[in-house]
């Protein structure tokens, strides 16, 4: 509705009054129309806030419990009538020290065939000595990795032989379930995965004081776990997608970059580079899965790069930035006004140098924003990845990035698929509250460094 | 900021040369992949090769199902390509012939143990009883009413048999990809039909009848156990096919049912009173043994007593062990170098 608003002059006074009257009218139709719309505004950003709340609260209210377990002190007694290993090997002057590190080998597997099930055993039991309680359901209530974390100790200071010392021990996923009531504790034995002894001795434990919840720090320095699932961490997962994201940093801000530089700076305008602009932004719009077939079939089936490796997720990684900070790029590089290349022209720099001097610098916020964003969309992608195998199951924690790995996201979606539900249901919103810590770190990150960039420009 | 460019250009030319360096040096992780019922065994059996064995890698294990892992086997010989499948069936000779096509010989069969298939529904509903023809009745599409083929009229259970509850029929089932599927089809569906009094047919009919579902309650799970559940609690009416150890580790949520009148468990598996159990496998590739340290070892570590044993680690987890004679006879076979043929599995 157009009203044209002239104010009431002198040859006009007899139709004013009723002008007026009408613009009034108008005039409350349009306040309402427009608190109509704003009172939209308003109820479009709280239904997105709520959203995000509810996810946010149910991820933190499933996740955070994950994030301490309950572990069990007890006195450890390195029985020797139990850890019979002889002394460890000492190197003397004429073994070689290929020989040397052969006898040591040796001398740990021997160590690693102790039965440390046995000490585990015992020691539960001294700490409840008048508990009547079976070897099976004595040993369920710690996690089945606490044998090699005492196998570990002894290998590294053989004189515990024979004495006692305190050892906080991990409780097994099953005692943590438990404990923590993610399993009704209501429920018959039949549909408890603890024994009733066990499940009798754990709240003991805790009743004494023996067993205490603590942060789980293990979470962020082991590696994922299925033998002992309580053990599992997401620390071989992080390396991996860190070596994926220094694969993309390295190969996709200098290509993405100097794309963008050529394309607007230097390319002539034809048919062509119009072909090739198409082409990139179609390429932005590519689903992610597509990436992963396509590096399937390129790094893996034809240039042989081994499975799993986060080298060749990074670089599927890469492709899928590649357009994001191409596109980003160009667009910083056009806002930046022509008076600057003009200048830096006309007072006799080349084009080379009027680029690389002048309009570049000032696209740095733009170019940064982009790579971050960028890093941080690939940091969170998980469906190339499932077809590059890296969705396997990783024990260690990969030391270059042509070893076998998980990532991030992908170690979200296995423990999705773990079938013990009761624990792993906390791991998996536990992992998403890191992954989710790391995306706002990043963005964070953007934003100071582009405000800095800023200022100093 | 040209020098950056200068570093940045010569990093990603280093790595792109590393590409080349990469594939020429040998692996020394073993891959292994496949079946998602073996892939919790085999991951166990593989940390704690680790530790047993510090000279070794961990292997690396991924899903896929049987089919996937299998397929990726018969890939070639070669880095790239995996050394291990687990397999929840045993190998077809379609897929050994793709194998031997693809310069894969000398295929070794590790048979390491049984598992057992449950039907489980929701924890709150009722007791199922059921017999292979009643699964049989449920979701083929045509079954027989008074001598003829008829499309299926049955909607809720107890219209199959009085005994069953009244729920309405749906049945989430493992996808075709998934070697679960096989036993399902084989130790009920085809049970079943022989006992459901259909009318006299051809081969090719039969074999129509018991691979044709009815889509309206059949729900094919493509994806892991943990979809099923979720189709479970998401539909309370549904029954799920799980294996018994993801059943054993879901027991406050999971009702199991009996079939022929035996709960699954352990040890009625292990006794072979359980109709629907099957042997689960892994299949080594020959070519590989001594380009990739450790699969001897890892073998010898996997049927070990500790392992696969009775009283095993793999026991604890929900693996039925085979009797000690059994294992003993696929460690022979697999040290002699015993590959697998077409004509052994025809």
């Amino acid at each position: 509705m157009a009203h044209s608003f002239t104010p009431p002059s002198e040859q006009a006074l007899d139709g004013s009054a009723e002008r007026l009257k009408r613009i009034r009218a108008g005039l409350g139709k349009r306040h309402a129309r427009e608190r109509r719309f704003r009172a939209l505004g308003i109820a479009a950003i709280a239904a997105a806030l709520g959203f995000v709340a509810i996810l946010f609260s149910m991820i933190l209210y499933q996740g955070l419990p994950a994030f301490t377990q309950a572990n069990l002190e007890v006195d450890v007694h390195f029985d020797p009538a139990i850890v019979k290993v002889a002394a460890r090997p000492v190197r003397d002057a004429q073994q070689s020290s290929a020989e040397y590190q052969r006898a040591l080998l040796d001398w740990e597997r021997k160590v690693t065939m102790v039965n440390w099930n046995r000490v585990l055993e015992q020691s539960i039991k001294a700490a409840a000595p008048d508990f009547e309680i079976d070897t099976k359901s004595a040993l369920s209530i710690v996690e089945t990795s606490e044998r090699f974390r005492l196998r570990d100790m002894f290998v590294a200071d053989p004189g515990l032989l024979g004495q006692t010392v305190k050892v906080k021990m991990l409780a097994s996923a099953n005692a943590d379930n438990w404990l923590k009531g993610n399993i009704d504790r209501s429920l018959p034995d039949t549909q408890q995965q603890l024994s009733p002894s066990a499940r009798m001795l754990s709240d003991r434990f805790m009743e004494d004081g023996q067993m205490r919840f603590a942060f789980a720090w293990h979470i962020f320095t082991n590696s994922d776990s299925r033998s002992a699932p309580a053990s599992a961490g997401l620390a071989g997962a992080f390396i991996g997608s860190l070596y994926m994201m220094l694969v993309v940093i390295v190969l996709a801000v200098p290509i993405g970059v100097m794309s963008a530089v050529y394309l607007e700076e230097f390319a002539p305008k034809n048919k062509f580079t119009d072909f090739i602009e198409v082409n990139i932004n179609n390429l932005a719009a590519v689903p992610s899965i597509v990436f992963g077939l396509l590096g399937a079939a390129v790094f893996i089936n034809y240039f042989r790069l081994p499975l799993s490796a986060p080298l060749v997720g990074g670089l599927v990684l890469t492709l899928m930035t590649l357009p994001t900070i191409i596109i980003a790029t160009r667009s910083a590089l056009r806002a930046v006004p022509p008076s600057l290349r003009q200048a830096a022209l006309g007072i006799g720099a080349s084009k080379t140098q009027t680029v690389f001097h002048h309009v570049l610098p000032v696209t740095y916020p733009g170019i940064l924003t982009a790579t971050i964003i960028g890093v941080a969309q690939a940091l969170g992608e998980t469906a190339p990845l499932l077809l590059i195998g890296m969705n396997a199951f990783v024990a260690q924690i990969p030391g270059s990035p042509l070893e076998p790995s998980s990532a991030l996201p992908v170690q979200i979606y296995l423990w999705q698929g773990n079938e013990n539900r009761n624990f792993f249901e906390a791991r998996t919103s536990a992992a998403i509250i890191v992954l989710l810590g790391l995306m706002l770190m990043l963005n964070a990150i953007a934003i100071f460094l582009r405000a800095r960039l800023e200022r100093r420009k | 900021m040209i020098k950056f460019f200068l570093a940045a250009t010569v990093a990603s030319v280093a790595v792109a040369a590393s590409l080349g360096a990469a594939s020429a040096q040998s692996r020394d992780t073993m891959q292994i992949a496949g079946s998602s019922t073996v892939l919790p065994f085999s991951s166990i059996v593989a940390e704690e090769f680790g530790q047993a064995f510090p000279e070794f890698k961990t292997p690396v294990v991924g899903s896929g199902g049987t089919g996937g892992g299998l397929r990726q086997f018969c890939a070639g010989v070669g880095d790239n390509t995996i050394d291990i499948a687990n397999a929840s069936r045993r190998m077809k000779a379609a897929e050994i012939e793709s194998c031997n096509a693809a310069g894969v010989n000398d295929i070794r069969e590790i048979q390491i143990g049984y598992d057992g298939i449950v039907f489980a529904s929701n924890a709150s509903k009722g007791e199922f009883a059921l017999e292979p023809v009643h699964v049989f009745k449920a979701i083929a599409a045509q079954v027989a009413v008074d001598g003829k083929l008829v499309d299926n009229p049955y909607k809720s259970w107890n219209e199959i048999d009085a005994s069953l509850p009244n729920q309405p029929i749906s049945l989430a089932i493992p996808a075709s990809n998934h070697g679960t599927r096989e036993v399902f089809q084989e130790k009920v569906i085809a049970d079943g039909a022989k006992a459901a009094g259909l009318p006299e047919l051809s081969k090719e009919e039969l074999e129509k009848v018991t691979t044709t579902f009815r889509q309206d309650v059949v729900i094919e799970i493509a994806g892991d156990y943990t979809e099923t559940l979720s189709r479970l609690q998401s539909n309370a009416d549904t029954i799920g096919v799980f294996g018994l150890s993801f059943y054993d580790q879901n027991r406050d949520t999971l009702k199991v049912a009996t079939v022929s009148g035996v709960t699954p468990s352990l040890e009625t598996v292990a006794a072979g009173e359980y109709p629907v159990s099957r042997p689960l496998y892994f299949y080594v590739k020959g070519e590989h043994i001594g380009t990739v340290p450790g699969i001897n070892e890892f073998v010898e570590f996997y049927l070990s007593e500790q392992m696969a044993g009775l009283g095993g680690t793999l026991e604890a987890a929900g693996l039925i062990p085979a009797p000690a004679e059994e294992t003993a006879a696929v460690l022979a076979a697999f040290q002699e170098g015993k590959a697998l043929t077409v004509d052994a599995v025809k």
